[in-house]
């Protein structure tokens, strides 16, 4: 390579690595309002490495799993209520109003609220989140009768 | 080593090669497209849980992925003009912006319609859609940018700028669902090993992809065809092809 040649590659590469570092830096120091959401445990031990804890009253958005037959609904009217966990903390949310298509016990959802006492959040909106999985009916049928069946078994004991 | 690339450098040579190669392109991605869309649309099984709106990942992720993939093209070829200062690096760069901001389009358009129904909402800003959203007024910007000076090198620095700093937003976008919590999934099928999606869906998919990419490929080679033609219309091989296809 000839020196001029070698001479832009080199500016080229100090300014976009300089302006990478701003960005990554900024980013990192903005992450935790990158964030979309809350997970449960997140709520009630604070975020990961900041510490930074929701407090009461404050709006906010949960995300995580629906745990499965905690969905409770109301015959008179459109309450549910339904506990959001992940893998160590459970979150109570109430909701009136429709849910999405995808909801449903053991799906992830995001839900935008205020959050009150005990833990338990009022939200004002419900967002299923898919995951990566895309099944087949069959397959998911064959996956959900093996499951049955290894549970089952593991009744029988 | 790179002796024989050499020839085309000139205009003329690789606006030859360029239609030598447009119609094989032409024709893979009609053929490839035409397979893929009607499998994945018709043939496909239905998801279990989302039935029918699923299919629209048939168009939604291969425009999502290869408008990053054209971002990246456009990039290499800003550098490839700035350190080699070759004008056809220029032509190639102006060629795949519009192509780039449709597809661009396309995926947030389609992703729009699919939230709809799954989310319970069209649009959430969390940083994957907002990222990508960038990328939009990214490929918007380099566009205006390309068109805003009468002088052609001037355009091109300009726009070439704004398109390697913009390079920096192409790993938030495919990170972004691994960085941070997101309403959007994480990717379903860039772990070849074992995709999260059933074989029969991914066939189509994956076909739909390499038809995607042969699309761009063949509007590419168009818009080149096209830049180069313009940035020479002064040269005598432009004069004289215009002459035989009877244009005065």
């Amino acid at each position: 390579m000839n020196p001029r040649r070698k001479k832009r590659l080199t500016i080229i590469s100090i300014i976009f690595s300089g302006f990478a570092a701003v960005v990554a830096l900024v980013l990192f120091a903005l992450s935790n309002g990158v964030d979309l959401f809350y997970t449960p445990s997140e709520i009630i031990n604070g975020k990961k490495n900041s510490g930074l804890k929701p407090v009461i009253g404050q709006r906010l958005r949960i995300g995580g799993m629906v745990k499965e037959g905690s969905l409770v609904k109301n015959n008179e009217n459109l309450e549910v209520s339904f506990v959001v966990l992940d893998n160590t903390h459970n979150v109570t949310v109430t909701y009136t109003g429709l849910l999405p298509d995808l909801f449903r016990e053991g799906q992830g959802i995001v839900a935008n609220g205020v959050l009150g006492e005990n833990n338990v959040i009022t939200a004002t909106e419900v967002l299923a989140k898919h995951d990566e999985n895309y099944i087949a009916p069959e397959i998911a049928e064959a996956m959900k009768q093996q499951h049955d069946a290894a549970k089952a078994k593991k009744d029988a004991y | 080593m790179w002796k024989w690339l050499h020839p085309y450098a000139k205009p003329e040579r690789s606006y030859q090669l360029a239609s030598t190669l447009l119609p094989w392109f032409a024709i893979s991605s009609v053929i490839l497209l035409t397979i893929g869309v009607v499998w994945g649309l018709a043939f496909a099984p239905s998801e279990a849980y989302q039935k029918e709106y699923y299919r629209i990942i048939y168009i939604h992720v291969p425009a999502a992925t290869l408008s990053m993939s054209v971002y990246m093209a456009m990039a290499t070829a800003v550098l490839i003009s700035m350190v080699w200062q070759l004008k056809l690096a220029d032509a190639t760069a102006a060629a795949l912006a519009p192509v780039g901001a449709t597809l661009t389009t396309i995926a947030l358009i389609t992703g729009a319609i699919w939230g709809a129904p799954s989310w319970g909402t069209s649009w959430v800003w969390d940083a994957r859609l907002t990222s990508y959203l960038i990328l939009l007024f990214l490929y918007l910007g380099v566009i205006a940018l390309n068109n805003a000076f009468d002088d052609k090198a001037l355009a091109s620095r300009a726009a070439g700028i704004l398109t390697l700093v913009g390079v920096v937003n192409i790993p938030i976008i495919k990170y972004s669902v691994e960085w941070w919590n997101t309403l959007h999934q994480t990717a379903t099928i860039s772990k070849f090993d074992s995709p999260s999606m059933s074989t029969e869906m991914l066939w189509p998919l994956l076909i739909n992809i390499t038809g995607f990419a042969f699309m761009i490929g063949t509007l590419t080679l168009i818009r080149f065809k096209n830049e180069v033609l313009a940035r020479n219309s002064m040269r005598p091989w432009v004069i004289e092809l215009a002459t035989k296809e009877g244009i005065k």
